[in-house]
């Protein structure tokens, strides 16, 4: 636990602290460049591209080791493993296109051929018996316990500029996810841009393949995105938020990892954020669980209360219970269930209103039905003024009414 | 030829199965595009096997395939809440669902001690084929004494259940299968609820991910469940023609897969066997780009050609 707190706050050694900003760097990095995978549909590519990196770091090892003895190297794996990828993504592309097959079956041959191929090689590897092979492993479910210091500084820095690019083309990406039409005819390259974003996100996998691991990796693209998808509607909050929870999240489980160095780092983060997207599902004020419960209850309550003293002024008797509850909350109605003075006024006012909509309703069909649930409202404090007296006047037509706006205040 | 009895026809048998119980079912997830569906399955399954094993201390048991059956239902539940409740994508609910139980299976895998003693994680990535072996078997007719084939390896005989479960359910659910497949909107008209049918196809799927997933693991999995079928999809317009198809790649690419891994290195002069989980699964692709290829009415050369011929005309 106080290793846990040392490497929270950065005092746990040099290393340590480089690997936990390196994640979090890593984690903001993903969470804003899924945002636009999110909104493009398209998150499941993700996982062919993390799980088609596999023959290429395989190769890569295979050729650097037997030719030039270096096969550790992080930047020649790492480059291996974006070739790879990349190969993977135009194949999803080409059997999307030029077959009848679907694009989930085409992110599955991808994901599961080019997975069996760099089995297929790292068992060649076991074979091969040469040193330096074990840090492989780590490459599938990551590992920062072992990690070099140049190996977290090009973590750090690779993600920090996949980031920075991000942020640079948000307008451009905002645009290809909600118009793509739009922006090609604004003159933008769709295509190019389409490919971007891809080749971005192949950068964050990649980077990410060493910490997270290939398995866990698109998590990091997948959940900061979706969980942010709670709080807001608008892109650059979403990309900050997204960035916000990936960078956090990451932070906190690589310093997790770190005080238990035998807890797989990627498994680690991705229940981090997991956490992390359960919050935003239950407490998120915008879209959230408990958000949409409190608006369901109070709808419920002003249906009920609205229906039990439209109950009252047409002098019929209350049975539902939960009307029944609000009325006499309300103080609209005494115990043994007859109405109170204050309930009959209040009643004849939200007849009265309730009469005027219904002749709304009857001479404007149209327009009050897009205006459904402001209904329940007293119509002055939805309708204008003057639309409220022309009502009046043909409700009573003999009756001089004054201007003011009815008041309302039952609800 | 004993030896081949005893190391080589074992490990082709738990291939060819685990590839045609998962080949037959993925037909109806390429058709439904749920695909990814058998990813996420063999995914979601890992910590099912691993609470199981930490109940039952040995692999292969029952409590593990109940544990991971579970598993399966639970995130078929959660991704459909997260969808409807959230309001969130499904590719994206899966996503998040699935990467969150594997996290969970890997870090209880390695908490508890467990890996390493017979279970661990790239165990479960990869399968352990090799390791099916018949000690008993010494001559061909041994092939049909019931006696020696009573001591076939655990895992095999519970494949072979699990094909006949999966062939059973698919020929008496043919029909609605086919229709709910194809016509969602016609299946719940007809009164069979496209909803309970797509659970209970799910529910076959896990059981044959799992059944399949300790003998070869979960890359051999996803890839039986979609190669073969989207093969067999290149091939024909008839369901069950499809059905016959991918189910005779998945054998082929199970024996073919396995003989490869195990001669082919020979063959090229190196003294090495590679995995064969992961040769079989490298097969399967082979099939479904020579299909995608050569097809003779959805391949892209024939399609090609016929584009000329057109032209030309």
């Amino acid at each position: 636990m106080e290793q846990f707190f040392a490497a929270l706050t950065m005092s746990a050694g040099y290393n340590t602290a480089l690997v936990c900003v390196g994640a979090a760097l890593l984690g903001a990095a993903s969470g804003a460049i899924g945002v636009f995978v999110l909104l493009r549909k398209r998150t499941l590519v993700s996982d062919a591209i993390s799980h088609a990196t596999l023959p290429g770091v395989a190769l890569a090892f295979i050729i650097a080791q037997t030719y030039f003895d270096s096969g550790r190297s992080l930047p020649v794996l790492l480059f291996g493993a974006a070739l790879s990828a990349g190969i993977g993504v135009l194949a999803v592309d080409w059997i999307k296109t030029h077959t009848r097959l679907t694009e989930d079956a085409a992110i599955g041959t991808v994901l599961s051929t080019f997975f069996a191929v760099g089995m297929v090689l790292l068992t060649v590897i076991q074979s091969m018996s040469i040193a330096g092979q074990a840090g492989l492993e780590g490459f599938l479910l990551g590992a920062t316990s072992g990690m070099l210091k140049s190996e977290a500084m090009t973590i750090a820095l690779a993600a920090g500029l996949v980031g920075l690019a991000v942020v640079l083309r948000m307008k451009e990406f905002s645009l290809l996810c909600f118009d793509e039409d739009f922006a090609a005819a604004s003159g933008y390259n769709v295509r190019w841009l389409d490919r971007t974003l891809l080749l971005l996100l192949l950068g964050v996998v990649v980077i990410g393949l060493k910490t997270v691991g290939l398995v866990l990796i698109i998590a990091l693209a997948i959940i900061p995105p979706v969980a942010a998808r709670f709080w807001t509607d608008r892109v650059p909050v979403l990309v900050a938020i997204a960035a916000g929870i990936g960078a956090s999240g990451s932070f906190i489980g690589a310093a997790i990892s770190a005080s238990a160095p035998n807890m797989p780092t990627g498994g680690l983060i991705v229940l981090v954020l997991f956490s992390f997207f359960v919050v935003s599902l239950l407490i998120s004020p915008v879209r959230g669980i408990l958000a949409a419960a409190l608006k369901h209850y109070r709808f419920q309550r002003i249906v009920h209360l609205r229906q039990g003293l439209l109950a009252i002024a047409h002098n019929e008797p209350v049975l539902e219970p939960l009307t029944r509850s609000i009325l006499r909350k309300g103080g609209f109605m005494s115990g043994d269930g007859q109405p109170t003075f204050k309930g009959q006024s209040e009643a004849r006012l939200i007849e009265r209103d309730q009469k005027l909509w219904n002749l709304y309703r009857e001479i404007y069909p149209e327009e009050s039905h897009a205006l459904a649930d402001w209904s329940l409202k007293p119509i002055g404090q939805v309708l204008p003024a003057d639309t409220v007296k022309v009502l009046e006047d043909e409700l009573c037509p003999h009756l001089v009414v004054s201007t003011e706006t009815p008041k309302g205040g039952a609800i | 030829m004993d030896i081949f009895l005893q190391f080589d026809l074992p490990s082709i048998l738990l291939g060819s199965l685990a590839a045609l119980a998962c080949g037959l079912l993925g037909n109806f997830l390429v058709l439904r595009k749920q695909a990814l569906m058998g990813d996420a399955i063999s995914h979601v399954v890992l910590p099912g096997i691993v609470l199981g094993f930490l109940f039952s201390h040995e692999t292969g048991s029952w409590p593990m395939m109940i544990g991971a059956g579970a598993a399966a239902i639970f995130a078929v539940l959660l991704i459909e809440l997260i969808r409807r409740v959230g309001n969130v994508e499904p590719g994206a609910a899966m996503g998040v669902v699935f990467t969150t139980m594997f996290a969970a299976g890997v870090v209880v895998l390695e908490q508890s001690g467990t890996a390493g003693v017979h279970l661990d994680v790239e165990h479960a990535l990869y399968g352990n084929l090799e390791s099916a072996i018949w000690l008993d078997a010494y001559t061909l007719s041994d092939l049909w004494n019931l006696e020696v084939l009573a001591t076939l390896p655990e895992s095999i005989k519970q494949l072979f259940v699990v094909n006949l479960l999966v062939i059973a359910f698919i020929m008496l659910f043919f029909k609605e299968l086919k229709i709910s497949s194809f016509d969602p909107l016609l299946s719940a008209s007809l009164g069979f609820s496209p909803k309970w049918l797509g659970l209970s196809l799910i529910v076959m799927v896990a059981i044959a991910a799992v059944a399949a997933f300790s003998a070869v693991g979960s890359i051999l999995v996803i890839a039986m469940f979609i190669c073969p079928a989207a093969t067999a999809r290149l091939l024909t317009d008839n369901l069950k023609v499809q059905l016959f198809i991918s189910g005779i790649a998945s054998l082929s690419a199970g024996l073919f897969g396995y003989l490869l891994a195990a001669f082919g290195p020979g063959l090229l002069g190196y003294e090495i066997s590679v995995s064969a989980a992961g040769m079989i699964a490298v097969v399967a692709g082979l099939q479904q780009v020579l299909a995608m290829l050569f097809a003779p009415q959805y391949g892209v050369v024939m399609r090609r050609r016929r584009q000329k011929v057109h032209a030309n005309i």
